[in-house]
């Protein structure tokens, strides 16, 4: 599962979407009503109007969608000026087709009838195109990007800064500390739009446990429980990663004394719940920080699983902890992790 | 030459150790002898008055006490040590630093960068309370009274009141009384959050009101007078005050 799509160059509307189908019948009727309110002094009048204009519209516009439902796969190979042409044109013709048939009877001006098909053909291409941009796949692409998780520059620095004082004392633990900060940065720079299993997050949660030990040494203890963990769950990439930095920010940075993070991930029937928790710190200023990130987070869940994944947080007396439940899903991953 | 008597505070450790091998590695043209180390706030105030340290390198971002604050507890100290603040990246705090013409360096230091800063900490020496206390972001955690040789802390949230007298400020806390050389009208700015004035001279914890008393005025208009948790002395609440103050209390 995936949101990626094909680059599509800039497609007209998928005519045989039965929201797009109705959305033209809709606009076209209440189109023709306020045409035929405006021309008329009655609502006597206005009805009459409406009804003979009715006679040409609806045939036309079921002539109109049929033609173009079944022109569908082709239309989207075309680009979006050439298919509006053709679009209007088709409507144009079959305005005068069956003006010429029912003209007579319904008694409306030729010319006045095809303007009016025309105008409304080119606003309902216009409503529809803003419509498809506002709710593209590409447009839930770029969010995801925008959303994904940024490293804190706070890290990095301290990081690089203690991998520098063991490069003379103890080369062998810069060299893994620099691989795993790599590792991290890897994932970090990867697109963030396909699932990674759990095992390669966990993998992740690791690398990024190990630098913050270097950092803080005996002030972070971790307890990791991942017996349960159901490693082939697929889930977004870097998805607790940023909970568990969360953790030691928040929860051990700020203390004097050393503080427990414990990282527990189980299955419960079709369901993974992952939980993390550290030492709450009431007197702690960065909250909102903390704020933005699980927004963030829950947000990116939402692009993903909809209404099936939830994301909680709270204090439970001196600890704080987030909880995110997502459905077990396993499968092929679209891309290489 | 004289070694140089350098002070290092930093929460993480490896931190330490790299200013420790960059100061070994410009001791040919600045030579320099670690005085003390402290891994938090409250440990480098216990620390540094009696190390003798005339610079002290300070991370900002510290459990406990920020450096900041550290700072400007420090600066009242007779032979306060000049500050080199050192931070991985916190940008207000930079800003700040630029503002107020204070040194500072960004980790990962380099050895010439921390050798020019150390030389200028040298030349220009302590930086001034004010000067710290504008580059400050927020209101302090403590109160500090300087001695000789070491700094008493007073946790801002213990005092319950402060009254001024001449030019001494008495912090009350539940236990004891602390003179500390600060004005009223600052520490009503900073802590306004905290304190509230209820007469010229006085200010007190909100979180500590518990009530009024009327004062049993015999002859002049009737006043009121404040009634503290914990606290046996009523402290009058001005005619200027009163309209502020009496909505404080459920």
């Amino acid at each position: 599962m995936s949101i990626k799509q094909n680059p599509g160059l800039d497609p007209l509307p998928d005519f045989r979407n039965l929201g797009v189908a109705a959305r033209i019948l809709i606009a076209a009727n209440v189109a023709a009503f306020f045409v035929a309110l405006a021309a008329a002094s009655t609502w006597a009048d206005a009805l009459d109007a409406f009804v003979r204009a009715a006679a040409i519209l609806e045939p036309v516009l079921v002539a109109s969608l049929t033609v173009l439902y079944l022109a569908a796969p082709w239309l989207v190979r075309v680009s979006f000026w050439r298919g509006s042409a053709l679009v209007f044109a088709l409507v144009i013709f079959l305005t005068a087709a069956t003006h010429a048939a029912l003209g007579e009877i319904v008694a409306l001006d030729r010319a006045r009838t095809l303007a009016l098909a025309g105008a409304l053909t080119l606003a309902l291409l216009a409503y529809l195109r803003l419509h498809t941009k506002a709710f593209s796949p590409a447009l839930a692409e770029a969010r995801l990007q925008a959303l994904q998780a940024r490293i804190r520059p706070h890290f990095l620095f301290n990081s690089l800064n203690a991998v520098l004082a063991l490069i003379r004392r103890d080369p062998k633990r810069a060299e893994h500390a620099l691989e795993d900060l790599a590792e991290l940065f890897r994932a970090l720079m990867s697109d963030g739009r396909s699932l990674v299993r759990l095992a390669d997050e966990i993998a992740l949660l690791e690398r990024y446990a190990a630098i913050e030990q270097l950092r803080l040494g005996g002030r972070l203890r971790l307890t990791w429980e991942l017996d349960h963990a159901p490693v082939d769950a697929l889930l977004p990439p870097l998805l607790l990663q940023p909970i568990l930095e969360n953790a030691v920010y928040h929860g051990i940075e700020p203390a004097t004394a050393p503080g427990d993070v414990l990282v527990r991930i189980e299955r419960r029937g079709d369901r993974v719940l992952a939980r993390i928790e550290n030492p709450y710190q009431p007197e702690h200023s960065h909250r909102a920080g903390n704020r933005m990130a699980l927004a963030n987070i829950r947000e990116r869940l939402m692009l993903f699983f909809d209404a099936e994944a939830r994301l909680e947080s709270r204090v439970e007396g001196a600890r704080y902890l987030v909880e995110v439940e997502i459905p077990y899903r396993t499968g092929r991953t679209e891309a290489a992790p | 030459m004289t070694e140089l008597r350098v002070f290092i505070a930093d929460d993480e450790q490896p931190a330490r150790e790299r200013l420790k091998t960059l100061l070994a590695d410009i001791a040919a043209e600045l030579p320099a002898r670690v005085v003390g180390e402290a891994a938090d706030g409250i440990e480098t105030i216990e620390q540094l008055p009696a190390s003798g340290a005339q610079v002290l390198l300070l991370d900002i971002q510290m459990p406990g006490m920020g450096g900041l604050e550290v700072a400007r507890h420090l600066a009242a100290l007779p032979g306060a040590p000049a500050v080199v603040f050192v931070t991985a990246h916190d940008r207000h705090a930079i800003e700040a630093f630029e503002l107020n013409a204070l040194d500072y360096l960004m980790k990962p230091v380099r050895a010439t960068r921390l050798a020019a800063a150390l030389r200028k900490a040298l030349a220009s020496g302590p930086a001034s309370g004010e000067r710290l206390a504008r580059a400050a972001s927020g209101a302090r955690e403590y109160f500090s009274v300087a001695e000789r040789n070491r700094i008493a802390l007073v946790p801002v949230r213990d005092v319950l009141y402060c009254k001024a007298e001449l030019k001494y400020v008495t912090l009350h806390t539940l236990s004891r009384e602390h003179l500390v050389e600060e004005s009223l009208v600052a520490l009503e700015k900073e802590f306004a959050e905290r304190f509230v004035r209820v007469h010229r001279n006085c200010l007190v914890a909100r979180s500590a009101i518990r009530g009024f008393e009327r004062a049993a005025g015999n002859d002049e208009e009737p006043h009121w007078l404040v009634v503290l948790e914990g606290v046996a002395e009523r402290l009058p609440v001005s005619r200027r005050q009163w309209p502020i103050v009496k909505d404080l209390v459920k």
